[in-house]
């Protein structure tokens, strides 16, 4: 029995979620958060992984009858570092505005919600 | 039933037809004047109207659609289920119709040269109507993040805005986390069930032991559909965003999409998890959750001079109270809150487009320094008045009407506080909106001095010209959210409805018997006739009599607070505390979402043990 | 809240949440079992529909509406992003800087990879059905490889090269296609994004029946989606990067 993949899966997304909340730059708690999401997609394919499994696309040397690994755990997993990748993006253009307008990108010193 | 009819397709197109309409719209945006892009965006959501409308009509029973006509058979089953019932549709109804109201009302509102904000509102529909109908989990993570994109974009749209840019960057970065704990959720899931519908995890569920593995699993799911909802403490993204986001966009962040957020937990627990975590555990979660989200969103709401702050608040307090009402885990506190989560967005979504009037005719949405300048806006002052009452309760407004239920539903459960609570609650977030309300148009009580905190508030216009003082497309969407409201309260055949679809929500077999073995429908009985109470109208028309002495309270009583300062004192210094959680910073925030976490963990899986 | 309480709550919640997470990995089934009942439904259909790729099979035939949901969320962002990063009036006034020094290697490599990148990524992109890749690795290197020539050091060319409205309209066609092949399933009563053309002969090029059309959407969205992503930052970084400084 071993079940390692699962906790670099869980420690990986801690990691990301302590990330944000020390976090002195905008750009950097934004890249925790992906940090943490990468925390998913270790887990989705632990979850998906069997031993000495091919992967699951077929042709001349692996036949549909060879054992393979998840597909379907892959296919979330694109999804995933799709949803990953705009919404970093989205971000990241609020962060660059957040620079341009409040002239800083350390959360201690934004000031514009109190209350 | 209806099964992969015509019926059942259209769950599908009314979460691809706004995503056409959005291409169409960003295809033709660079070159085709605003009016052109204005209707076809209208269109766009009439037809989503339309195509809900139908849904809700027809999902007396069910309307399920195995998505590209992958059917179970026999074996394990590979394709993605739409399942419609009537709250489904019900929500996705809502949403559209707010969108269309929102969209008719925010015509000419931004001058920019292409149609991204047409764009991303449609988008947004998509999502959210894709989050309501979908009866599988990835499917409902998906069309979360779908919410959360156009969301995030939405509410930074204003990029000249300082609290803008910092309220979408809060939101998208709390939102995400918790969506992503709950992609572990879902993960931990699929490992233990293989399976993602839910439905079919429900039904490899059943009859378990409920073990560290579903507890957890369940806990993390929950946890991203709960900072959509604005629980206690995943609240605190909330009033950041809507007080910053436009006007239009509040709309449906109020009105819809903070409730979608409860409607994944009730659809999730039911579906999926009923058969192995008790409801009893449960409801003690709920109530909790709901009375803390309650009073701390009513206690902030009273405490606030910014208008769309104000709101926000009232917001959580309301989530609060829904969560308490569906919290009794029966069918008539389910109604209870399906009703009032459709009164409210009536009554709230007005206040809201009333206050981005003020925003655009006075430049400022602080009821301190407005005070007295609206003397001569006499419609939208009585739309005002009328709009606050409504959200205190006062019969015959549906608002009242779901309030009146959920009171019901939990006094017969035992909670003798719920009507108290209830009534509280109404009276301080509708006697909040009065007291601006009153300020702002009529100039009662003296001039509130200005704090150095709101007069640091500076806002950005959202408008670039000013309307006209009774533009037909700022009025009628107003009038129509206030006759919506009264006329749900009026006609309790269509809460019948309503009733038929909680009946349906929590039960947890026949939806497994229908997805799955497309067995008929098992319940017949809708629940008992609902209708008006002599002691819900009594407490409504209590709550609305106190919201005036909250309001009253705050016009005139700055003498007595002075005089009773040493009495006060340790309530100003909790609430001062309080204000000061509430620090827009996004690392505070995903701390208390931490801590979150671990209370739903304890709230919901110690009992367990 | 300062510093010291807030990491103190989160070393404390966190704490917690591990603990949880490590009873929750305990009654997993084990790390790399043979016990994924999901997969052998998803493989047999798979091959049933004769594609080679299993993962596309899930990702545009059993699990299309995931992948719609998915793009969708791509053409929500890059729309917010291009709404965002919207230069204001002063900004608009500000021309280019001037480029920096390119290193001859680099430019000449820079050329020499475009098209080679450019052939990789239309190969990814049809190849989706049999081999690994898709739609969505492909446009993602056919956008990289036309940035070659930003980091050739030719922003000009590149500019001329890359006209962002038209790659906006590639993006909307992208979507737009993708939802009307789903609509059409719907009127031809099949179901919404159902496996309607034929589906060919497994493991050919041209097989999979709607998989390789998909793909190929999604390729155009992702692609031109990419690029105008690209082009928003870019601009930013280039426009207005003088002026900060």
């Amino acid at each position: 029995m071993s079940y390692y993949g699962y906790f670099v899966a869980g420690a990986i997304m801690l990691t990301g979620a302590v990330g944000i909340a020390r976090s002195r730059n905008l750009v950097h708690a934004v890249v925790c958060l992906s940090v943490s999401q990468a925390g998913t997609y270790v887990l989705l394919l632990s979850i998906g992984y069997q031993r000495h499994a091919a992967a699951p696309v077929f042709g001349s040397t692996i036949k549909p009858s060879t054992k393979v690994v998840d597909p379907v755990v892959q296919a979330l997993c694109l999804t995933d570092i799709v949803v990953s990748a705009t919404v970093t993006a989205l971000l990241l253009a609020l962060s660059l505005q957040i620079a341009k307008h409040h002239g800083t990108t350390d959360p201690d010193e934004l000031s514009a919600l109190r209350g | 039933m209806h099964f992969n009819d015509g019926l059942a397709q259209l769950a599908p197109l009314s979460i691809a037809i706004p995503i056409v309409v959005a291409c169409v719209m960003l295809s033709i945006g660079q070159r085709a004047p605003r009016v052109v892009v204005d209707t076809v965006a209208v269109a766009g959501a009439t037809t989503v109207v339309g195509l809900d409308a139908a849904l809700f009509a027809g999902s007396g029973g069910r309307v399920i659609n195995w998505v590209a006509n992958w059917l179970p058979g026999g074996g394990h089953p590979v394709g993605i289920v739409l399942v419609v019932d009537r709250i489904g549709a019900g929500v996705a109804l809502l949403a559209a119709i707010l969108m269309l109201l929102a969209l008719i009302y925010s015509a000419r509102y931004f001058e920019s040269a292409d149609a991204h904000f047409q764009c991303l509102m449609l988008l947004f529909l998509a999502g959210m109507n894709g989050f309501a109908l979908t009866g599988d989990l990835f499917d409902m993570f998906v069309f979360f993040e779908l919410m959360g994109a156009a969301a995030y974009a939405l509410t930074g749209f204003k990029v000249e805005d300082r609290s803008a840019l910092q309220g979408a960057l809060n939101f998208g970065i709390v939102n995400s986390l918790g969506a992503y704990i709950t992609l572990m959720g879902i993960g931990l899931m699929y490992a233990r069930t293989s399976q993602l519908g839910l439905a079919q995890i429900g039904a490899n569920l059943d009859h378990q032991r409920p073990n560290a593995l579903i507890v957890v699993a369940f806990i993390f799911i929950m946890t991203g559909w709960l900072v959509k909802a604005a629980a206690v403490p995943f609240h605190f993204w909330l009033d950041d965003a809507h007080a910053a986001a436009p006007t239009p966009v509040c709309v449906l962040f109020s009105g819809v999409m903070v409730e979608l957020g409860l409607y994944g937990v009730l659809r999730v627990y039911w579906t999926s998890f009923a058969g192995v975590i008790p409801a009893s555990d449960m409801r003690r979660a709920f109530i909790v959750l709901g009375a803390v989200t309650a009073l701390v969103g009513s206690v902030m709401c009273l405490a606030q001079r910014h208008l769309k702050r104000l709101l926000a608040f009232s917001t959580i307090a309301h989530m609060g109270l829904f969560m308490c009402a569906a919290g009794t885990m029966d069918a008539s506190g389910t109604t209870g809150a399906a009703v009032y989560v459709a009164g409210h967005a009536g009554a709230k979504c007005a206040l809201f487009l009333l206050a981005g009037m003020v925003l655009n005719r006075y430049g400022s949405v602080d009821e301190a320094a407005l005070h007295g300048k609206a003397r001569d806006a006499r419609v939208p002052a009585t739309l005002f008045a009328i709009a606050s009452l409504a959200l205190a309760g006062l019969p015959p407004f549906a608002t009242g009407l779901g309030k009146a239920i959920g009171e019901d539903a939990l006094s017969a459960d035992g909670y003798w506080f719920g009507p108290v609570l209830f009534v509280a609650v109404s009276a301080m977030t509708g006697g909040a909106a009065l007291r601006a309300g009153g300020r702002i148009f009529l100039g009662l009580g003296p001039r509130p001095r200005q704090t150095e905190d709101s007069a640091a508030e500076e806002e950005t216009p959202e408008t670039t010209q000013r309307f006209g003082r009774r533009s037909a497309s700022l009025v009628g969407p107003i009038i129509a959210l206030i006759a919506g409201c009264l006329a749900l309260g009026l006609a309790p055949s269509s809460i019948h409805a309503i009733g038929g679809g909680a009946t349906r929500l929590i039960d947890h077999a026949g939806y497994l018997a229908e997805t799955l073995r497309h067995a008929h429908p098992t319940v017949a009985h809708d629940p008992t006739a609902i209708d008006w109470t002599t002691t819900g109208v009594v407490l409504g028309l209590v709550s609305a009599l106190l919201a005036v002495g909250v309001a009253a309270t705050g016009w005139y009583a700055e003498a007595v607070r002075r005089r009773l300062r040493s009495v006060l004192a340790p309530f100003q210094r909790g609430l001062s505390g309080m204000r000061a959680l509430h620090s827009g910073h996004v690392g505070d925030y995903v701390a208390w979402l931490m801590v979150g976490v671990v209370v739903l963990g304890a709230l919901v899986g110690l009992p367990l043990r | 809240m300062s510093r010291r309480v807030r990491m103190w709550m989160v070393a404390i919640a966190g704490a917690a949440v591990a603990v949880g997470m490590g009873l929750a990995f305990v009654d997993l089934p084990s790390f790399g079992g043979s016990h994924h009942p999901y997969r052998d439904a998803a493989i047999h259909g798979s091959v049933a529909h004769q594609t080679a790729n299993a993962v596309s099979a899930v990702n545009f035939d059993q699990r299309g509406l995931d992948t719609f949901g998915e793009e969708s969320i791509l053409f929500a962002s890059i729309i917010g992003v291009s709404a965002l990063l919207r230069p204001s009036k002063e900004e608009q006034e500000a021309g280019p800087s001037q480029p920096g020094r390119v290193m001859e290697a680099t430019r000449i490599l820079g050329y020499a990879f475009i098209p080679l990148v450019l052939i990789v990524g239309l190969d990814v992109i049809s190849h989706g059905v049999i081999t690994p890749g898709g739609g969505f690795q492909g446009g993602i290197i056919l956008a990289s490889g036309i940035h070659l020539l930003y980091v050739a050091g030719s922003y000009e060319t590149l500019g001329r090269l890359r006209p962002v409205r038209l790659f906006e309209h590639g993006e909307a066609i992208g979507a737009g296609a993708f939802a009307c092949l789903g609509i059409a399933g719907a009127a031809t009563a099949m179901g919404f994004l159902a496996n309607l053309i034929p589906l060919g002969s497994f493991g050919q090029l041209f097989s999979a029946g709607t998989v390789e059309l998909l793909n190929g959407a999604v390729g155009i969205e992702v692609g031109s989606g990419v690029i105008v992503l690209i082009a928003k930052f870019l601009d930013q970084a280039i426009l207005l990067g003088p002026q900060k400084s």
